[in-house]
C-alpha cells in the first residue's frame, strides 16, 4: 500500500479496497517501526490521525468525500496546528501548543485529509541540511550518513521513505526544492502569494511560500488544488483564480521552449550532476521541446542579496519570540532585558542567532541603505533577468542543487559553503517565481533533481512539464532500498 | 573589507536582545565578517537608477473595512504563556 501514489490511493479508497483507517494505520505502523532510522518526525499524532481517518471514512460513506478524503499527510512543523505542538524545529517553541490552525491546515482538514504528524526541519527553516534542528538532524533515506537537505528535510525524507504519501514544505531560498533533489522526491514551490502564509511561522515574509512534496507531479497537483487560493488573513495572498492543476497534466510539450541559463552550468556544478541534468533535457528534446541557452547575468548576486534580505526579515519576524507571551522563558530573570536576552539566547540555536545578528546589523541605524535597500535593488536586477528570459522561453531548467546530498557534518563549520548549496534556488524566491525539483537520476546512489522554473502563476505548466517527464522516465518511482 | 570585532558583536547582540556565550563571540565575529564580505559583491553593481523591490510581484497592501472579525479568545491564547495572572502576561518588575 505504501508504494501507491496519492492518485492511486484515492482510487483505492473510492473503490472500497481499503478504508482510511486501514491506510492511516499502515502509515503509522511504518513510522513507528522505521522513523527511528531517519528522525523525520518531531511529533506523531497517532490518535488524532485515526480519529480523522474514521471521520473521513464516515464522510465517504455519506457521499461527502472531499478532494483528499482519507489521505494521510505529514505537515512540516512550521505550520500551526491547533492543540498540537508546533516547534518550528526550535527549542524556543518546544513548549508551544498552537491555539489555532494555519490556513493550509484548515484547507487540508476541509478536504478530508488526515494528519500523521509534524515533520522535522531546520530551526525556523534556517538551514540547508536539517542539521540546525533542535530535535537532531534528519537522515537521508538513500544514504543514512547523508543529510536530507533543508529546511524541509523531514518532509522530504518521510516522503522518500514512504512514511507518508506526501508532505508539506516551505521554501524561502530553496527549502522545498533542495531537499526534494537530495531525497529524490517531487517538490513544488508555488508563486509568491499563491498559497496562504497565515499560520505558517514567518522566516522572511517577502520570500516564504508553502508547497507540496510528493512522489509524483500528479500528486503535487492534487495537493496544490487544495492548498492554493486567496486568503484574506494573509495580506500578501494573491486574488487570482485557482485552476484545476490536474487538468493540464497531459498537455503535449511539442514546441515547448526551454531555456538553460549558462550561469547554472558553470563553475561550482558537480560534473556528474551536470550529466544527469543534460540527459534529462534530452528527454524533453525527444518530446519535441526546443532548447536554447539563455543568460541570467545577475545570478552571482542572488546569494549575497538573499543573505541580506532573508536575515533582515528574520531578525524582525523573530523579535516576537521574547519569552513573554509564548515559547521558552529563562529561569529567574533579573529584569526585563535579562528575560529577553536569556530567553532568546537559550531558545535559539547558532544558525538562527547568526542570521538574527546579520539582519540586526543590516537594519541598524546608518547601515540600512547600504545593506537592505541595496539588496532590494539588486533583487530587482535578478528579477528583471527572469522577465527578460521569459520573453523568449516558456520554462527555465537546470540543476536544483550543485551536488547530490552531502554528508552529515560536512558543511556545518562552513556557513558560506552551506549557503552556496542553494545557489540555483535562491534567485527564484527573490523573483517570486514558481519552481520545482523532480527526480532526474542518481550520482553515487544519491538522487539528483532537475529544477523547472516558470513564469509567475505558471504552476499548471510546470506540473504538466514535470508530469510528462515522469511518463517517460522512472526515476520518481524508485525508492531507497531499505524503505520500499 | 570591514572586520567586526568583539565589541561590534556585543553591541549587535544587545540590539537584538540576544544572549550569546562569551566563548562563542570570536566565532560569530568571524562568521559575520565573512558574510558581510560575501555581501560586499553587491557594491560592484551600479544600482543608482534601480527602484528597490520590496515585494516580488510589486504588490501593494490590500485594505479591508475596519470591522471586528475575530472573537475575543483570551483564555485560549494565553493558555501557553510562560507566566500569567488575572488575564495579564507577567514579566519582572519594570518600574521601581
Amino acid at each position: 500500500m505504501h508504494n501507491k501514489t496519492i492518485a492511486e490511493l484515492i482510487s483505492g479508497l473510492e473503490a472500497g479496497e481499503f478504508s482510511s483507517v486501514e491506510l492511516t494505520q499502515s502509515y503509522l505502523d511504518r513510522i513507528s517501526s522505521l522513523d527511528q532510522h531517519l528522525n523525520s518526525f518531531i511529533t506523531v499524532t497517532s490518535e488524532r490521525a485515526l480519529e480523522q481517518a474514521q471521520q473521513a471514512d464516515a464522510q465517504r460513506a455519506a457521499g461527502q468525500a472531499g478532494l483528499l478524503n482519507g489521505i494521510p499527510l505529514a505537515q512540516k512543523d512550521i505550520f500551526c496546528t491547533k492543540d498540537v505542538k508546533t516547534s518550528c524545529g526550535s527549542r524556543m517553541l518546544d513548549p508551544f501548543i498552537s491555539p489555532y490552525n494555519a490556513t493550509v491546515i484548515e484547507k487540508f482538514n476541509a478536504s478530508g485529509a488526515v494528519m500523521l504528524g509534524k515533520t522535522n526541519m531546520d530551526e525556523f527553516a534556517m538551514g540547508s541540511s536539517n542539521e540546525t534542528s533542535w530535535y537532531c538532524p534528519v537522515k537521508n533515506p538513500w544514504a543514512l550518513k547523508a543529510v536530507p537537505g533543508g529546511s524541509s528535510g523531514g518532509s522530504a525524507a518521510a516522503v522518500a521513505a514512504r512514511l507518508a504519501p506526501a508532505a508539506t514544505g516551505t521554501d524561502t531560498g530553496g527549502s522545498i526544492r533542495q531537499p526534494a533533489s537530495f531525497c529524490g522526491v517531487t517538490g513544488l514551490k508555488p508563486t509568491y502569494g499563491r498559497v496562504s502564509r497565515y499560520g505558517m511561522i514567518a522566516f522572511a515574509s517577502s520570500l516564504d511560500q508553502a508547497g507540496p512534496m510528493t512522489r509524483t507531479a500528479e500528486d503535487a497537483a492534487l495537493l496544490l488544488n487544495v492548498m492554493a487560493g486567496l486568503d484574506l488573513r494573509d495580506s500578501t495572498s494573491v486574488d487570482k483564480d485557482v485552476p484545476d492543476y490536474t487538468g493540464s497534466l497531459n498537455n503535449e510539450l511539442d514546441g515547448l521552449k526551454i531555456g538553460l541559463p549558462k550561469e547554472y552550468f558553470s563553475e561550482g556544478l558537480d560534473d556528474a550532476v551536470a550529466k544527469v541534468i543534460e540527459d534529462a533535457i534530452k528527454e524533453y528534446e525527444k518530446m519535441g521541446a526546443v532548447v536554447s541557452e539563455i543568460s541570467l547575468p545577475n545570478s552571482k548576486l542572488a546569494v549575497p542579496t538573499y543573505y541580506i534580505i532573508a536575515p533582515s526579515e528574520c531578525s524582525s519576524n523573530l523579535s516576537r519570540m521574547d519569552g513573554v507571551r509564548f515559547g521558552h522563558r529563562c529561569e529567574n530573570p533579573r529584569d526585563l532585558n535579562d528575560l529577553y536576552i536569556r530567553s532568546r539566547g537559550e531558545g535559539f540555536g547558532p544558525e538562527v542567532k547568526r542570521r538574527i545578528l546579520v539582519g540586526t546589523y543590516a537594519l541598524s541605524e546608518g547601515f540600512y541603505d547600504a545593506y537592505y535597500v541595496k539588496a532590494q535593488k539588486t533583487r530587482r536586477l535578478i528579477s528583471n533577468d527572469f522577465n527578460n528570459a521569459f520573453e523568449n522561453v516558456d520554462v527555465i531548467m537546470g540543476p536544483a542543487a550543485p551536488s547530490p546530498a552531502f554528508n552529515i557534518g560536512e558543511l556545518m563549520d562552513d556557513p558560506i559553503t552551506m549557503y552556496l548549496s542553494d545557489i540555483y534556488t535562491i534567485a527564484v524566491n527573490l523573483a517570486g517565481l514558481p519552481g520545482m525539483s523532480i527526480p532526474a537520476g542518481f550520482v553515487n546512489n544519491r538522487p539528483v533533481g532537475l529544477q523547472l522554473i516558470g513564469r509567475h502563476f505558471d504552476e499548471a505548466k510546470l506540473l504538466n512539464i514535470a508530469h510528462k517527464f515522469q511518463k517517460v522516465t522512472d526515476w520518481h518511482t524508485q525508492g531507497p532500498g531499505q524503505f520500499v | 573589507m570591514y572586520t567586526l570585532d568583539k565589541s561590534d558583536v556585543e553591541k549587535i547582540a544587545f540590539l537584538a536582545r540576544l544572549g550569546i556565550d562569551e566563548q562563542d563571540i570570536p566565532e560569530y565575529a568571524t562568521n559575520l565578517t565573512n558574510i558581510l564580505d560575501m555581501v560586499e559583491q553587491l557594491n560592484s553593481v551600479d544600482t543608482d537608477d534601480v527602484k528597490p523591490m520590496a515585494h516580488p510581484l510589486d504588490g501593494v497592501q490590500r485594505l479591508r473595512p475596519d470591522e471586528v472579525t475575530e472573537t475575543n479568545d483570551r483564555e485560549n491564547l494565553m493558555a501557553h504563556a510562560p507566566e500569567t495572572e488575572a488575564g495579564l502576561f507577567l514579566v519582572p518588575r519594570v518600574v521601581e
